[in-house]
C-alpha cells in the first residue's frame, strides 16, 4: 500500500526526520491560504499522486484531453503563480512515465516552503530480498532515476545492509555519509536523519522509503524534499492508522472488492477472463493463454480454500470487465475439492446468467466427482483435461487471436 | 534417501488446536506422516483427535521435542504470531538436538518479522527453515511417506524426480506432469512466494545434487527478485543432474503484485524473460508451458541416458 508525499512527510515530521513546512490542500482557496500562512516567498506547488516522475509529467484537461500545463511540480514565486499552478493541477489528469497513458486525476496538492539547496542526493531504504535484510541505498545524483544512475554511473550508488540483530549502527551511517562526500555539520545532520528514518521504516512496517531528492542546505542541514513511502500490506493488522491514509482514488475498485472477498485480482488488457487457485498457477494460466494466441483479461487467484460465494464473486468481478469474451477456469484441487468448485461454478453461471463461453479445467482432489457434476449440468460449459488444451479451447471459442 | 525429510520423519504441529492446524494435521496423519503431537501455548495436556489416532498437545515446542524427539515442526500459526513460532522452534531444536527442520505454511507474515526470524534461524546452523507462504515439503514413501504441509498427498508417488518451486498449485501441476510420464518424486519442496524466506533454490539444488535417490530436478520459479538467475548460475557450475525449469508470469505487467507478496517486477527487474534466459545460459531444459514439463523432462532423461 502506497501513501502520498504529504502523508509520508507527516510521518517524517512526527519522527524528527527534517522536512520543510507544508500544507495539504484540495482546493485553490486552500492553496492560497497555505501560501499566506507559510510566509515563504518561494513555494513548491506539488501534485499528489502515488506514481513517480511528477516533475517531468504533464497535466491534461479531463474533458478535452488538451495539454493544461507542463510539469506536475512547480516553483511559485508569487501568490498569482500559486493560483495559476493550483488551478492547472487540481481536477486535471497528470501523466508521468509511471502512470501509464491514462494518467491520474489529481485531487490533492501539497504547498511547501522553499529552501536554499546546496546539493541534491538520492536516498532509499527497502527490504533486500536476496540479502534478507534492510538495504539503504544512496547516491550523489539526486533528482535522477536510480535505475538510470545504476546504468550510467553505478559507482555513484553506495549501499549498506542492516543486520536485524544489531540495527543501524553509527559507523554505517557515518560511512554512508562520507561516501556521499558529506563532512562536518552536514555529516552530523545526515547520520542523525538516517537513524530517525530507520526508526520510521521499522515502526511503520515500510516496504520502501524513497527520498529523491534529499538535500543539503547552505547551512549544512539535511532535508527530505520528497517522500515516497510504501507499506508492507502483510503488516496491516498492526497499523490501525493505515485506513485513514488509504486513498481509494489511487486504487482499483475491483481489486479492492476482490481483496475484501479474500481473492487476489489484477486487471489486464486482454479478453479472456481467468479464475485459478494459487498465484503461481494463475500466472502460468495467463502465460499459456498467451502462448496459444489469446490475451488474458486478468490475474485472479481464488486462494486455497474458496467457497461457492467466493467463486460467484470472482465470476462477477471478471464479468464486469466489458472486454471479457470468454472465461477459463483452471483449478488444481489440493485442499480445495473439485466437486465443490464444480458446484460453485454452476451456481455462479446460473446466478449471473453467463453469456460468454466458459472452459473449465479441473484436476486433483475429487476430480471425477467434479467432472461428473459439470457433465450433468445443462449449462454450456466446455470441460478440458489439462491446462494446454483448456487454453487452446477458450482461444478457439472466442475466435482465436484477434 | 531423500532430501532433509525422510519418509519416516517425526513431525510436530505448531498451532495444532487451530482450525487450519487441526485440519492439515489430520490430513498429514492420514497420508502416513509420523505425526507425534503438537503445541499451542496454554493448551498443554490436552489431546487432539486426528481420526487415525489421538496425539498430545504441549505448551511449548521445547516440551514437545524433549518428549517426542521430533525431527521437524510445521507452523500453522496465524500471521501476527508466526515469526515468533518459527523462532521458538529454532531455539528449541538448536538447544535440544542441534538440528531440525521448520516448515512454515502461514501466508501473510509481515516482511520485517521474517527478516528477524530468518536472521535468528541463520544464527543456528543446524536449523533449516522452509517457507513461509509455501505448501510444505513431501517425501513420498513406498507406503505412505512424510507429507509436511498442505499439498494433496494422493497425487504423489515415490520416485527419482526432485521438485522445487515457489508456488503451491503449480507444484502440484509439476507433480502431475512427472506422473504423466510414469515418474515419481524423491522430495518436493515448496520454498514459498514471499520476498524474504528461509530455504532458497540453491539450497534445494545442492541437496538434490547430493541425494542419490534424485536423478533429475524440476525447478519452478516466478517473477520477482533474482533467485532464479542466481540458482541457474550456481547450477551451471555445481549440478550435474538434468534440471527442467519453468517460470510463471511471462504475461505479468510491471509494478503489479501478482498474488504472492514477492511476485512483482520492479524497476524492470525480475521478469520471466530474464529468468528463462538465465536458465538457457545455464543449460537448463526449459518448459515454456507447464503442460510441457512432462515432455521436456522425458527428453532430459533420455539425453542423460536415464530412460
Amino acid at each position: 500500500m502506497n501513501i502520498h508525499e504529504y502523508q509520508g512527510k507527516q510521518l517524517f515530521r512526527d519522527a524528527g526526520v527534517p522536512v520543510l513546512d507544508g500544507v495539504h490542500c484540495t482546493t485553490v482557496e486552500e492553496a492560497l491560504a497555505a501560501y499566506d500562512n507559510l510566509g515563504s516567498k518561494v513555494v513548491a506547488v506539488k501534485s499528489q499522486i502515488h506514481a513517480g516522475g511528477r516533475g517531468k509529467g504533464n497535466l491534461y484537461c479531463p474533458e478535452t484531453g488538451e495539454l493544461q500545463m507542463e510539469g506536475g511540480v512547480k516553483i511559485a514565486f508569487s501568490r498569482e503563480e500559486v493560483e495559476t499552478y493550483a488551478t492547472n493541477i487540481l481536477g486535471h489528469i497528470l501523466i508521468t512515465k509511471q502512470t501509464g497513458e491514462e494518467g491520474k486525476l489529481v485531487h490533492n496538492l501539497y504547498v511547501e516552503s522553499g529552501c536554499d539547496i546546496a546539493h541534491e542526493y538520492y536516498l532509499a531504504m527497502l527490504v533486500d530480498r536476496e540479502a534478507k535484510s534492510i538495504l539503504i541505498m544512496a547516491s550523489t545524483e539526486g533528482g535522477m532515476d536510480i535505475e538510470e544512475v545504476a546504468e550510467s554511473n553505478p559507482e555513484a550508488i553506495h549501499k549498506i545492509w542492516i543486520d536485524p540483530n544489531s540495527g543501524l549502527l553509527p559507523f554505517q551511517s557515518r560511512n554512508l555519509g562520507t561516501a556521499l562526500g558529506l563532512e562536518g555539520g552536514a555529516l552530523k545532520s545526515f547520520t542523525k536523519m538516517l537513524s530517525k528514518l530507520h526508526s520510521v521504516f521499522i515502526a511503520n512496517d515500510c516496504a520502501m522509503v524513497e527520498i529523491n531528492p534529499l538535500v543539503k542546505t547552505g547551512d549544512d542541514g539535511i532535508i527530505a524534499l520528497d517522500a515516497k513511502v510504501g507499506f508492507d500490506s502483510n503488516a496491516e493488522f498492526r497499523h490501525k492508522d493505515w485506513d485513514d491514509m488509504r486513498d481509494m482514488g489511487e486504487e482499483d475498485e475491483a481489486e479492492i472488492r476482490a481483496s475484501e472477498a479474500g481473492l487476489s485480482y489484477v486487471k489486464l488488457d486482454g479478453n479472456i477472463g481467468c479464475l485459478v487457485n494459487g498465484a503461481g498457477l494463475a500466472m502460468a494460466t495467463m502465460d499459456v493463454i498467451k502462448l496459444k494466441g489469446g490475451d488474458p483479461a486478468n490475474f485472479l487467484d481464488v486462494g486455497g480454500g474458496a467457497n461457492e460465494e467466493q467463486v460467484t464473486t470472482a465470476f462477477s468481478i471478471i464479468l464486469e470487465d466489458p472486454n471479457v469474451k470468454g472465461i477459463l477456469v483452471n483449478i488444481f484441487g489440493g485442499i480445495m475439492r473439485c466437486d465443490i468448485i464444480a458446484r460453485g461454478v454452476i451456481a455462479a453461471v446460473e446466478n449471473l446468467g453467463l453469456e460468454v463461453p466458459l472452459v473449465v479445467r479441473l484436476a486433483g482432489t475429487n476430480v471425477d466427482e467434479g467432472k461428473a457434476i459439470l457433465a450433468e449440468s445443462t449449462l454450456n460449459i466446455h470441460p478440458a483435461d489439462d491446462l494446454a488444451s483448456g487454453a487452446q479451447r477458450i482461444v478457439e471459442l472466442i475466435g482465436g487471436d484477434q | 534417501m531423500s532430501v532433509w525429510i525422510n519418509e519416516d520423519a517425526k513431525v510436530i504441529v505448531q498451532g495444532i488446536t487451530g482450525r487450519q492446524g487441526h485440519f492439515h494435521a489430520t490430513k498429514m496423519a492420514e497420508y502416513g506422516t509420523d505425526l507425534v503431537g503438537g503445541c499451542t501455548p496454554g493448551k498443554g495436556g490436552q489431546t487432539v483427535d486426528l481420526g487415525v489416532r489421538e496425539v498430545p498437545v504441549w505448551d511449548s515446542v521445547e516440551d514437545a521435542i524433549k518428549t517426542t524427539d521430533a525431527d521437524a515442526s510445521v507452523v500453522y500459526v496465524p500471521p501476527p504470531f508466526a515469526a515468533g513460532a518459527i523462532m521458538e522452534a529454532a531455539e528449541a531444536f538448536d538447544r535440544i538436538k542441534g538440528e531440525g527442520v521448520i516448515i512454515c505454511i502461514t501466508e501473510g507474515i509481515p516482511t520485517l518479522d521474517m527478516v528477524k526470524a530468518v536472521a535468528y534461524v541463520d544464527d543456528r546452523p543446524g536449523i533449516r527453515l522452509i517457507g513461509p507462504n509455501c505448501p510444505g515439503i513431501i517425501t513420498p514413501g513406498d507406503i505412505g511417506g512424510a507429507k509436511i504441509g498442505i499439498m494433496p498427498g494422493h497425487i504423489h508417488a515415490k520416485g527419482r524426480i526432485g521438485i522445487v518451486s515457489k508456488s503451491g498449485t503449480l507444484t502440484y501441476e509439476a507433480v502431475a506432469q512427472t506422473m504423466s510420464i510414469n515418474e515419481g518424486q524423491s522430495t518436493c519442496i515448496g520454498i514459498g512466494g514471499d520476498p524474504v524466506n528461509g530455504t532458497g533454490f540453491i539450497d534445494c539444488l545442492a541437496a538434490f545434487q547430493a541425494d542419490p535417490q534424485t536423478e533429475a530436478i524440476v525447478m519452478i520459479g516466478e517473477i520477482g527478485g533474482s533467485a532464479e538467475e542466481e540458482a541457474a548460475a550456481w547450477a551451471k557450475e555445481n549440478v550435474t543432474k538434468p534440471i527442467i525449469g519453468f517460470v510463471a508470469g511471462a504475461t505479468a505487467p510491471p509494478g503489479k503484485r501478482m498474488g504472492h507478496a514477492g511476485a512483482i517486477i520492479s524497476g524492470g527487474k525480475g521478469t520471466a524473460a530474464e529468468k528463462f534466459a538465465a536458465f538457457e545460459r545455464a543449460g537448463i531444459y526449459v518448459a515454456r508451458d507447464p503442460s510441457e514439463i512432462g515432455a521436456v523432462l522425458k527428453t532430459a532423461l533420455e539425453e542423460a541416458g536415464l530412460l
